[in-house]
């Protein structure tokens, strides 16, 4: 069972290398992102997420609405189990599938074939698991033979469709993306769009940071508006993308 | 049991990234590691037995083995500080163990010794100094030190994460251990009045003896193991305590 639950979660970091005094008087509140502040030894705290609660259950499709520096990518990352709140609780079940830096773990000096393993390992994948992916990999991908080639001899477009065909032979529970994918020509495009559109909804559950308004409503069956860390509204997709494009 | 079979294999898998890339489009590769050790121990050799006034019979062996075994002590924990801070993307993005990360700086230190290690019986050969059965002894005594060099890449990595400075502090440290403990001279050298606390109190000069003994048919003393196996067991529960207090932090440290 896929399931997400928050209650109270705050996130601070602790900024070391920051002049305490003079930022904090000076930046004491951001007009956008999170609020600074100092915690009982005088150090700078940024305080990311502010007492977050919500539940999200299975079949759910959860847009992240926000401006810069609102909480999105913390959140992601809460929700990744990279970041341990330092207050209240974050219990997320489910096998998580992270798509917000799909080229993580691809080495430019290595060639196709070892980006495959490596990216693959990553990914939670074994060894078997890959090796039984990898034609689709490659023929997903369009590489040919520039599959034994190292991935610095690759265009952009064609690192992008290696790091995109890897990234999404994993079936994953809970889907974390950080804006849609959009990679390769107008060809590939297509392609890419039916296998990512498959994989979200082969998902128990998505949750997508997103600027763009028709994303959210068309992908999306709930938002959450973050604003300064705090949940500003949390409801039916199309209602919070109403209030917050207004 | 899987994730700690998936953890190990996926650091493997790293370490071998971490040795190939250094080397890569190099015609030689990573044969580089044992040509510049080589070269290391053939200079070192000759110049410091003429002013130990050591024969080349004796001192070769001993400096062999001693630098190359050195170099896995030395380089690890040196690696071991970056352990995290190198590792920011994935720490960032993935849900790994954090063991992922410094296991694979030992491996990939273990895969560099394996490298260097083929010039000691080839400089045994060149001079004609026999290897005895004592080198079973080298199985125990290898496991031993990676024991202890595991803890401290968890804590010099974990340390080195929140305190940008100590990498540059433990490298500077390293050196003068380096010159403090008997690698390049023997440690007969020193008068036994001094011994005790030259020596003795040296926990790198028991992890060395326990490696380096082997190789030049002598027998590591029980104060070598007991102090060697009493740093791994003092090491690794400061470390778990630590681990426990502060592992989660790491990611925000990074």
């Amino acid at each position: 069972m896929a399931h997400i639950s928050f209650t109270g979660v705050s996130v601070e970091f602790p900024i070391f290398n920051a002049n305490g005094r003079s930022l904090t008087s000076r930046l004491l509140e951001v007009a956008t992102g999170g609020r600074l502040d100092k915690d009982p030894d005088g150090r700078v705290l940024v305080r990311a997420l502010q007492d977050m609660s919500f539940e999200i259950g299975e079949g759910e499709r959860v847009g992240l609405l926000g401006h810069n520096g609102a909480g999105k990518s913390t959140l992601l990352r809460v929700l990744s189990r990279v970041y341990h709140p330092q207050i209240g609780k974050a219990s997320i079940n489910g096998r998580i599938t992270s798509l917000i830096d799909i080229s993580l773990g691809i080495n430019p000096e290595a060639t196709g074939r070892e980006n495959i393993f490596l990216r693959g390992k990553l990914l939670g994948m074994s060894k078997d698991e890959i090796g039984s992916k990898f034609d689709d990999i490659v023929e997903f991908s369009e590489l040919g033979s520039f599959i034994e080639m190292p991935v610095r001899t690759y265009s952009s477009g064609m690192h992008l469709r290696l790091a995109f065909a890897v990234s999404t032979v994993v079936k994953p529970e809970i889907l974390l993306m950080d804006e849609w994918l959009s990679v390769g020509d107008e060809s590939f495009k297509q392609k890419a769009e039916d296998r990512l559109t498959n994989l979200v909804d082969s998902a128990k559950i998505l949750v997508i940071a997103s600027h763009n308004r028709e994303l959210i409503e068309k992908t999306c069956n709930r938002a959450i508006w973050l604003e300064h860390g705090q949940v500003k509204m949390d409801g039916l997709a199309s209602q919070v993308t109403a209030a917050y494009f207004g | 049991m899987t994730t700690l079979n998936r953890a190990i294999a996926l650091a493997k898998m790293l370490a071998w990234e971490d040795v190939k890339q250094a080397y890569r489009r190099s015609a030689i590769g990573p044969f580089w590691i044992t040509a510049s050790m080589a070269v290391q121990v053939a200079a070192m050799g000759v110049v410091f037995g003429i002013i130990f006034k050591t024969p080349l019979y004796d001192y070769l062996p001993f400096l062999a083995s001693s630098i190359i075994l050195w170099s896995l002590i030395g380089s690890t924990i040196n690696d071991g500080c970056m352990a995290f801070i190198n590792a920011e993307g994935m720490i960032k993005q993935l849900d790994l163990p954090f063991y992922v990360h410094t296991v694979r700086v030992v491996i990939k230190n273990a895969i560099t010794l394996g490298h260097n290690i083929v010039i000691i019986p080839l400089v045994f050969l060149v001079v004609g100094h026999p290897i005895g059965w004592q080198l079973v002894l080298l199985i125990p005594g290898f496991l031993v030190v990676v024991a202890n060099l595991s803890w401290m890449v968890v804590v010099l990595g974990m340390v080195s994460a929140r305190y940008r400075d100590v990498p540059q502090t433990v490298s500077a440290a390293m050196t003068i251990i380096y010159f403090i403990t008997p690698v390049m001279w023997q440690p007969t050298l020193v008068p036994s009045a001094q011994a005790h606390w030259l020596l003795g109190l040296n926990p790198f000069y028991h992890l060395l003896q326990l490696l380096r003994l082997p190789f030049l048919s002598g027998i590591p003393t029980v104060e070598n193991w007991v102090l060697s196996l009493g740093f791994a067991v003092v090491g690794w529960l400061v470390t778990l305590l630590a681990v426990r207090k502060f592992g989660k932090q790491i990611a925000y440290w990074v």
